[in-house]
């Protein structure tokens, strides 16, 4: 279903939550699912443990075929299980407290000025997403995992073509392998040589555990460079479009920096980009808004919608960057929240503050409803934005 | 009001320490929570009521 305007869910969501809140759909592989849309039922499902996120199941409800990535490799964090999933998740979760993050903001502040210089001296018009909105969580990325950054083009190749819903199996299977065998390559080097960043510490940490697992961190290192790339980069494009078409809104931004944080969570939930990385499939009989849900049955928990529920957000398709709406689940919800979450929303936070006090005159450069969306991607976004700014 | 916890549910999302910083922190090691104190009273127990609603992993809770 498309977006509306093209920012707001679509409308079909608000129908669907108010008339039948739990429903059964046709994906687009055939299988059947359940949708949540109520925020209540998707946080229930997401903190709820007879719900699986074991990706390999061949019942599990993916909207795309996902037998490539399924060949590929071991199964990562976000396709784990108890018992398996919490010291899977607690091996790496230190690397990103809101600590370490923090210690990080110096060097990613650093990484936004210098895009924004490139960006300025690239000269009008430019795209944003080739300056800023890619270049900054990929940065950041690739120096805490310790992957060159004079790669980064073919790790945004790849990670564009594996999120796009638009990609032949055969495609998805090639970007797999391609991404599989670079970073299985540079894993080999940082085991014979370990390096002080994230994949070369865990290195060490299997070694000092006695629980050396080569494939495992093959799978973790693809995880977080696809991770890493495209819901940082997409925020930040869309999240400037939101902002300067909300004029009031920039100006509380500019006003009082101490706003950006609410700012950041309300964008976060006003887009809600990666809607359907809460689908997860029920291993017993669950009871959720009244419907008994079957052991075998796939689920999805509709973030978009359940972020928009006027139950929980007065006017939800409304930007309001004072609500303090941090109560969404854009980084979903339950024991796969998004690992990363910290990292993003102080990126999110640094790019807006310096952007716009940087470039108070900043523009989009097309009409809003012509811009370059990506309509059909498991992450929503935007592929080109060009601005001006004098 | 008590700060309950229970480090084997916890995934280290860190929400209660941006909640709180004053009552949570994370471990160095595995980013599981840590209290800094188990007595909270007045806006500091509204906040961590907050942190415990917020909390995706349902490790936190309260007692009067």
């Amino acid at each position: 279903m498309e977006r509306r305007c093209p920012y707001a869910p679509p409308a079909e969501y608000d129908r669907i939550r108010a008339e039948n809140p739990v429903t059964q759909v046709e994906l687009p592989t055939g299988k059947r699912a359940w949708v949540l849309t109520r925020h209540e039922d998707v946080r229930a499902m997401l903190a709820d443990p007879r719900f699986s996120s074991d990706r390999a199941n061949p019942r599990f409800p993916t909207l795309v075929d996902n037998t490539p990535m399924r060949a590929a490799f071991k199964p990562s964090l976000i396709s784990m299980d108890p018992p398996e999933h919490g010291p899977a998740r607690r091996a790496v979760v230190g690397e990103f407290t809101v600590r370490r993050m923090e210690a990080l903001r110096p060097r990613i502040q650093e990484i936004v000025d210098q895009a924004i210089d490139d960006l300025l001296a690239a000269g009008e018009p430019a795209d944003l997403v080739t300056h800023l909105s890619l270049p900054v969580p990929s940065l950041v990325i690739c120096e805490l995992l310790g992957v060159p950054y004079a790669d980064h083009e073919f790790f945004q190749l790849h990670s564009g073509r594996l999120l796009s819903r638009d990609t032949s199996p055969e495609d998805r299977r090639h970007s797999v392998d391609q991404l599989t065998s670079y970073l299985d390559k540079l894993i080999v080097e940082k085991e014979a040589a370990p390096t002080d960043d994230l994949l070369g510490r865990q290195i060490l940490k299997q070694r000092e555990e006695d629980n050396v697992d080569h494939e495992a961190l093959v799978s973790l290192a693809f995880l977080l460079l696809i991770a890493g790339h495209e819901t940082t980069a997409n925020m930040i494009s869309l999240g400037v479009v939101a902002l300067i078409e909300h004029p009031e809104q920039l100006a509380l931004l500019r006003e009082d920096p101490g706003v950006t944080l609410s700012a950041v969570e309300e964008l976060l939930r006003y887009f809600t980009i990666a809607e359907v990385a809460t689908t997860r499939l029920a291993v017993e009989d669950v009871e959720i808004g009244g419907v008994r849900i079957k052991a075998g049955e796939g689920v999805i928990g509709l973030s978009n919608a359940a972020n928009h529920d006027p139950a929980v957000y007065e006017r939800p398709d409304e930007l309001d960057i004072a609500r303090g709406a941090r109560n969404h689940v854009a980084f979903g919800f339950g024991a796969h929240q998004c690992l990363g979450q910290n990292l993003a929303r102080m990126e999110l936070q640094i790019v807006f503050d310096t952007l716009f006090r940087r470039v108070p005159s900043l523009r989009i450069a097309k009409p809003v409803d012509e811009l370059d969306y990506k309509r059909n991607a498991t992450v929503y976004g935007l592929h080109s934005l060009p601005v001006t700014w004098s | 009001m008590r700060v309950i916890t229970d480090v084997d549910r916890c995934v280290g999302a860190g929400q209660c320490v941006l909640t709180e910083p004053s009552v949570f922190d994370q471990r160095e090691e595995d980013g599981t929570v840590l209290l800094l104190t188990d007595e909270v009273r007045g806006e500091t127990a509204e906040r961590v009521r907050e942190a415990t609603h917020l909390c995706p992993a349902q490790a936190l809770s309260t007692s009067d």
